[in-house]
């Protein structure tokens, strides 16, 4: 088969917007549904090539290669593996149900769209992109439109939160440029041909200090991004103060950009140098895991309970990347998809009652599923996933990262903590989450009908898009786990193969 | 007579220059506005003819030397000078008065440019610097009815007139140690005589002359004030034009008559650009005029375009050359935005801009994503730019350096935002028009907002032509 078929995932939305260019500004209506047929155009075919890709050979597949500009080995190569396309399916679904989640924008409609819809294409291309050139490129493509994102359309506090958010993932990725080029020159002088080719450089051998070095800088610019704990003070701002569909593409997929670059850039390039920082990933991700969960605990505003949540949520994948094996590897790569549909539901949900109740302060909500059964349902089933019951995506995720890190047997600190004591404080996490979770649950949904709410109409019509893909996706890969483990597992397989042949040596402390 | 074909864009130009100067002379006043598009379409047509000669090289008269290198610059000359006449019309109209003389002294300037990125020999090089300076010393003081553009101008004079001293005492001692003006004889005496001391007094003189024409910090103070004052289209096709010849002429002196010292001057370069970065962008960020932000940000491009030279190698140079040509269609793009903006409202101020993206899309987006460019954000064009500056210093093994390029580019990222914040997160003040933009004006945005995408995502023809001229450059 010849069609370029992740090429057109991630050009959709670029024909969709220069569609809705051309559309006058006053027909809103026409410029929504062209961005949900262009959303809708790449999730069929992100969903044709999820079934296409062949888990048996593994591997990257449907290759395109076009050179680019040959005299720096710059070449546009696009090809997903088994990490890569769940996290591509990830995309495709959240913009898609995003548009339908904006489906009530009714301000400066036109630039909205051309906006989401180009933020939406730089992140198709980073899960795409075997080219490190591209994959930089197009990691970056998605900052500015999310900075207009929030800037224009937000709410709570919304300038600060989009310059705050725009600097902290520019200076991040300033450092993963460094290391980006560092890399590129230290290859071009081992293979005596310059090539910004992945595959290429990982099979390129890096002394140590190198791999410490590119790595440590690696862990800075795709951390901030994951976020890792300290660096994790966009996030929360970020979450809350943008519009809804922008929240979902953000902590659902913009997240995940940080974790996967992490992976595909940082661990497999160079798995000596994420041998020795990964001590210090596991107990930074200790402090996500916990901290970000009582903050979120502690929280009035629906928006921030969710925001925090993701921190604390994202701190399990960082665990899962700790921890270095095919299980936990398996796991990170797992809940990196799981909680993007997860949170992308949850954040649809609350733009919903916020939209129509202009406010999300938990004190004053309470028997909103007498007005709002269904939105009411949604939540319930994301705060079970979030909280990690079986039979839901999030649990799937959830045990094998504890599986996998608890089965390795590593002590730091001179024996005064280990992968074992860092598991079992993580799965306190669970715990907190769960408080939380049915806290907000209860207050806000459960309880006494209160009049002042009568107001509200539930959700319905295109406001289920949303609800009903999202919730179903979570069923799906719950009860089926092996549809996304088996895909998983064949793209991490050369992962741990590299880790295991890297050399052992010890962590930094 | 093959030797005087070489010089066919130079020729070209100066008639050019002088005809328009007869012409504005011999056409009745109310038929002037002509006399722009005459300018414009003779410089596209310098333009082409400096493209079909691209690859064309020889001597010429010992010290005037035409290469890949020289031409490339030429053609970003002439892009800026097209840009600029483009950029003036509506200005210059509404001035009312010696609308030839204006666009004459606009070619004349890009003459000197071309002088000045095309000599191999110090005179020459002096003759082709001088031409431009006192070109923009008239053009700078252009509004007659504005206190500022005097001042502007006067800064000029005095100021370009220091420089230029120093530059010249510069290259006096360097005479006297090499014993020669043409810069090849020049790098045989250094290489065969070393370093004596005149030789390095005469390289620091030298440097600071080029750093006050590059406005590398610390010989910046006069351009923010120069900026303000002149007429935007002038303060635009300086802010680029000019820098790139300061770069072409350094260039050619530094490496080409001073290789042998390179350990020596790329200290003192490393010193110029971390200065320029950092002050630059830092400054930058309380500007609350268009004028002087840009001028800032200009200031911290130079810097950047230091790095190139302080790697000493054909990446170095050719990552110069490139970042040097689309930094005309930033920058220009930018001042165009600004221009078709002060021609609407009068204004500079960046408060001014609140709402700009409602009244005129075009210009808010070409505001927009000139100045990403600038900022180096991808897709656009300066983002391959500053990957190739950043690379070519890498690899010679300094690393803080381009940490530190990188880090103040994402500072400038703020400053830039905040013009976008005004633009698009503002509401237009009541009863506010939409923003007419004439239709040559619009054309010129279109145009360079689209070359700073393509070069952005596709960068390869322009990559390869800037990099084949390096390589030309080192070894003719």
């Amino acid at each position: 088969m010849n069609f370029p078929i992740l090429t057109a995932i991630m050009l959709a939305p670029v024909v969709g917007l220069l569609f809705i260019l051309l559309i006058p500004e006053r027909e809103e209506l026409t410029i929504k549904i062209t961005a949900a047929v262009a959303t809708f155009v790449s999730l069929v075919l992100a969903i044709v090539a999820y079934v296409l890709y062949d888990n048996g050979r593994g591997g990257l597949q449907f290759l395109q290669d076009v050179s680019w500009v040959p005299s720096f080995g710059i070449n546009y190569s696009v090809g997903v593996d088994g990490m890569s396309m769940p996290m591509v399916l990830l995309t495709a679904i959240v913009i898609f149900t995003g548009v339908f989640a904006s489906w009530d924008m009714t301000k400066r409609v036109k630039e909205f769209f051309i906006f989401l819809l180009m933020l939406v294409t730089g992140v198709f291309g980073v899960f795409i992109s075997r080219d490190l050139f591209f994959f930089y490129l197009f990691f970056e493509v998605a900052v500015i439109p999310m900075y207009l994102l929030i800037g224009i359309w937000g709410s709570t506090r919304k300038e600060y939160a989009a310059m705050k958010l725009t600097l902290y993932l520019l200076v991040g990725s300033a450092f993963a440029l460094i290391g980006i080029i560092a890399t590129f020159l230290y290859a071009a002088q081992q293979l005596g041909h310059a090539t910004f080719d992945i595959q290429t450089l990982a099979a390129v051998k890096y002394d140590l200090g190198f791999q410490k070095f590119v790595f440590f800088l690696m862990l800075i610019g795709f951390g901030v991004l994951v976020p890792i704990w300290p660096l994790h003070l966009w996030s929360p701002d970020g979450h809350v103060a943008a519009p809804t569909a922008v929240s979902m593409l953000h902590a659902g997929v913009l997240m995940k950009l940080g974790a996967y670059g992490l992976i595909r850039v940082g661990v497999f390039l160079f798995p000596e140098g994420a041998k020795y920082w990964a001590p210090l990933i596991a107990v930074l991700c200790i402090v996500n895991v916990v901290y970000g969960a009582m903050i979120a605990m502690v929280q009035k505003d629906l928006k921030f309970v969710i925001g925090y949540s993701s921190v604390s949520h994202m701190g399990y994948v960082l665990l899962g990347i700790a921890a270095l094996n095919t299980l936990s590897l398996n796991g990170a790569v797992a809940q990196m998809f799981a909680h993007g549909i997860m949170t992308a539901l949850f954040f649809a949900l609350v733009g919903n009652v916020y939209h129509k109740a202009h406010t999300r302060e938990i004190a004053r909500f309470g028997g909103l599923a007498h007005q709002m059964p269904r939105v009411a349902a949604g939540f319930l089933i994301g705060g079970l996933a979030s909280l990690g019951l079986p039979g839901l995506n999030n649990f799937v995720a959830e045990f094998l990262i504890f599986i996998g890190s608890f089965t390795r047997d590593q002590s730091l600190l001179g024996g005064l903590l280990s992968y074992r004591i860092l598991s079992i404080l993580a799965i306190s996490g669970i715990v907190i989450t769960a408080t939380y979770v049915l806290r907000v649950v209860k207050n806000t949904f459960f309880g006494p009908r209160k009049p002042e709410w009568d107001h509200l109409e539930d959700a319905r019509g295109v406001e289920m898009v949303p609800i009903v893909v999202l919730v179903a996706t979570l069923i799906l890969f719950g009860l089926l786990p092996s549809l996304q483990i088996d895909m998983i597992n064949s793209g991490v397989a050369p992962l741990v193969a590299k880790i295991e042949a890297a050399k052992a040596i010890g962590g930094i402390f | 007579m093959a030797s005087l074909q070489l010089l066919t864009v130079e020729i070209l130009t100066a008639a050019l220059g002088l005809g328009l100067l007869a012409l504005g002379l011999l056409v009745p006043q109310k038929d002037r506005r002509g006399i722009g598009y005459v300018a414009a379409a003779g410089l596209a047509g310098i333009m082409g003819v400096a493209l079909s000669m691209r690859d064309a090289s020889g001597v010429v008269l010992q010290g005037y030397v035409i290469d890949p290198f020289g031409t490339y610059f030429k053609v970003l000359f002439l892009a800026a000078a097209l840009l600029a006449a483009v950029c003036s019309f509506e200005y210059v109209e509404k001035m009312g008065f010696n609308q030839g003389e204006y666009y004459a002294l606009l070619v004349l300037a890009t003459l000197g440019m071309m002088i000045l990125a095309s000599s191999g020999e110090l005179i020459s090089l002096y003759l082709g610097l001088e031409l431009m300076t006192i070109a923009f010393c008239i053009l700078a003081a252009y509004r007659l009815d504005d206190a500022k553009s005097a001042e502007a101008g006067i800064k000029y004079v005095l100021l370009g007139a220091m420089s230029s001293a120093i530059l010249l005492y510069g290259l006096s001692l360097v005479y006297g140690a090499g014993g020669s003006t043409v810069i090849k004889e020049i790098a045989r005496a250094v290489a065969a005589g070393g370093a004596s001391p005149a030789l390095i007094l005469g390289t620091i003189f030298i440097l600071a002359g080029f750093a006050f024409k590059v406005t590398a910090v610390p010989f910046h103070m006069w351009s923010p004030d120069v900026y303000e004052g002149a007429p935007t289209p002038v303060t635009a096709f300086l802010s680029v034009a000019s820098k790139a010849a300061g770069f072409a002429a350094l260039v050619r002196v530094f490496f080409g008559a001073l290789p042998d010292l390179h350990n020596f001057w790329v200290q003192l370069f490393i010193a110029l650009a971390v200065l320029t970065m950092v002050l630059g962008n830092l400054v930058a960020i309380p500007q609350t005029n268009i004028k002087r932000l840009l001028a800032y940000s200009s200031i911290s491009q130079a810097g950047y375009l230091l790095l190139g030279v302080v790697s000493f190698s054909v990446l170095g140079i050719g990552a110069i050359m490139y970042y040097a040509m689309l930094y005309v269609f930033g920058n220009m793009g930018a001042f165009m935005a600004a221009t078709a903006f002060s021609n609407a409202d009068g204004s500079d101020e960046i408060r001014d801009y609140a709402g700009l993206a409602r009244r005129s899309p075009l210009v808010a987006a070409v505001m927009l994503f000139s100045l990403l460019s600038l900022a180096g954000i991808p897709p656009m064009a300066g983002f391959v730019g500053k990957l190739y500056l950043f690379m070519a210093i890498i690899s010679r093994g300094y690393i803080w350096l381009a940490i530190l390029g990188i880090l103040m580019s994402m500072v400038s990222v703020y400053y830039y935002l905040q013009v976008a914040k005004a633009m698009y997160l503002g509401n237009p003040p009541e009863e506010s028009q939409p923003v007419r933009v004439t239709p040559g004006l619009q054309i010129a945005m279109i145009v360079s907002l689209l070359i700073l995408f393509i070069l952005g995502i596709y960068p390869t023809p322009l990559t390869n032509y800037a990099m084949n001229s390096a390589v030309a450059f080192f070894m003719p």
